[in-house]
């Protein structure tokens, strides 16, 4: 009798991607030892996170933004009175802040995301969609509470998936307290970017559950700027190009 | 349209409402007020031109100050009905005061609207739920918890040492024994081949027929590198996927935050 045969996912069948990244690298090790994440990895700073919305936030964002700063520990919410992003940034850095998280709004809902790290950093644009506030998702957990979590970050292969990581990574301090039981997963997949927010529990050795407290959100990467956010004269580090980059079902680039 | 006024059409119409008074079709002497990129002209028609459509129309253009403006449609306008006088020094404020508007405006940000793309946001929302579907987020999730508590990331706080100690002396005899078999095989080309293929895990070549060969051996050497190496679980299951059953998701992972944590605790292990 034949082999049993094995079904071709799309995973399977994904176009080699040349940028993907070997473990072993020396080179990719070398550029995040000395990338703008550097003092971050290092310990040298903490994430201070500024959360904020476009013109005239509707309710919906506005409790979204709430939700994410009790997510991510040591962010703050400001909302935005028609100030520039090009003056907010310096003063950002003048106070200290690591990270500046702009979620972008359209007919009510929450549907961009600008993640840009402070001193200089790169800029990320995402685009979001569905997006879950907490009484939305099926459960009985209660809020997450002040402990640190931990991250997961899966699926991020390729150089560029790599850097995104890091920046998500920025986030989020680098010792989380196990006390807490909370963890902040993304997770890549199909150049979809899943944020959950869960709180685990080891039933057994081989056994754990997980409820998720919470909001949830999908993230798309639109573009990747080098410096921080400058719509007309930034160097783009990558963008996606419609027309390029959607013709084959089985290639991604995150 | 309102109830009791029509809109007119005609350009040169000064209150924009259509009425016998202020047709410029209807009156032989008319006068109205038209911009044109940002400077203002006053515009006349006379019974005497009406034979002349090409000159029927005569045009002044109005100074930059407001008050000067105002003067020079007085002087233009001097024993023209009040009607039109008054209402062309109305149309003049109004004009200057969107255009200052204008110019307000453009020095402030601006929002620019992108065309959303039907088809687009469609297929990308299809592409989205079948993403969601193949990355079986919870069993993911619920897989690195496993391996973290397994590499120790966790310490001592969870109690389930017996269990861990079991596990680790059952690695540890695998480990000699696959260890004694790869020297045995140190010797042969195809257990050079074995050794590339498992160590290079990111070969794009792998061939089915290969990897039918090596099954079992590499199996349980992977298994046991996998949990003793080193570096944290950089493993890549693309070569592994037809051992493991059908519609495998790709499972390559990167802790990244916890590379320091983990590794003295994996080295004291290891010895």
């Amino acid at each position: 009798a034949p082999p049993k045969a094995i079904p071709k996912t799309i995973e399977n069948q994904r176009v080699y991607d040349e940028t993907t990244v070997d473990p072993n690298d020396e080179e990719v090790a070398f550029d995040e030892a000395t990338d703008e994440f550097a003092p971050y990895f290092n310990r040298q700073t903490v994430p201070k996170i500024l959360i904020t919305t476009s013109d005239r936030p509707r309710g919906r964002t506005v409790r979204f933004c709430e939700q994410l700063s009790t997510v991510i520990p040591n962010s703050h919410v400001y909302y935005r009175r028609g100030l520039a992003l090009k003056r907010i940034i310096p003063q950002c850095i003048a106070r200290d802040f690591t990270d500046l998280l702009v979620i972008n709004e359209d007919r009510k809902i929450p549907n961009g995301l600008v993640l840009s790290h402070l001193p200089d950093g790169p800029t990320a644009h995402f685009r979001m969609s569905s997006v879950r506030l907490r009484k939305e998702i099926k459960r009985k957990g209660k809020e997450p509470t002040q402990h640190v979590p931990e991250v997961i970050l899966n699926n991020f292969t390729t150089r560029l998936g790599h850097s995104i990581g890091r920046m998500f990574a920025c986030l989020f301090p680098h010792d989380p307290q196990f006390i807490g039981r909370q963890v902040a997963t993304f997770h890549n997949q199909r150049d979809y970017i899943f944020f959950r927010f869960h709180r685990y529990i080891f039933k057994s050795e081989k056994k754990v559950g997980i409820q998720e407290l919470g909001p949830r959100f999908t993230l798309k990467l639109r573009s990747l700027q080098k410096g921080t956010f400058d719509s007309k004269f930034g160097e783009y580090e990558w963008i996606h190009k419609r027309r390029e980059m959607d013709t084959s079902r089985r290639k991604f680039h995150l | 349209r309102t109830k009791t006024q029509n809109f007119c059409r005609n350009e040169y119409n000064l209150t924009g409402l259509c009425n016998r008074s202020s047709c410029p079709l209807a009156n032989s002497q008319y006068a109205t007020i038209r911009e044109e990129k940002g400077r203002c002209y006053l515009y006349m028609k006379t019974i005497e031109r009406a034979a002349f459509p090409r000159r029927l129309w005569e045009r002044v253009l109005l100074s930059k100050n407001y008050e000067k403006a105002l003067e020079e449609i007085d002087e233009n306008l001097i024993y023209w009905p009040r009607f039109i006088r008054h209402k062309c020094k109305q149309r003049f404020t109004k004009i200057t005061q969107y255009l200052i508007r204008i110019r307000k405006l453009t020095l402030k940000r601006q929002r620019k609207l992108v065309p959303l793309r039907r088809k687009i946001e469609r297929r990308e929302k299809r592409r989205e739920e079948k993403a969601l579907i193949a990355a079986q987020l919870d069993n993911a999730i619920e897989k690195e918890l496993l391996e973290r508590l397994k590499q120790d990331t966790y310490g001592d706080i969870y109690n389930f040492p017996i269990h861990a100690f079991d596990k680790a002396l059952q690695q540890q005899d695998a480990e000699s024994e696959s260890e004694s078999d790869a020297e045995k095989e140190e010797e042969d080309d195809e257990d050079m081949d074995k050794r590339e293929f498992v160590e290079g895990d990111d070969s794009d070549l792998s061939d089915f027929e290969d990897m039918d060969k090596l099954e079992t051996s590499s199996e349980e050497e992977q298994e046991e590198e996998e949990e003793v190496e080193k570096k944290a679980s950089h493993s890549r299951s693309k070569g592994k996927t037809p051992l493991k059953g059908p519609a495998r998701t790709k499972r390559s992972y990167i802790q990244i935050e916890y590379e320091e944590e983990t590794e003295p605790t994996a080295k004291t292990k290891a010895t």
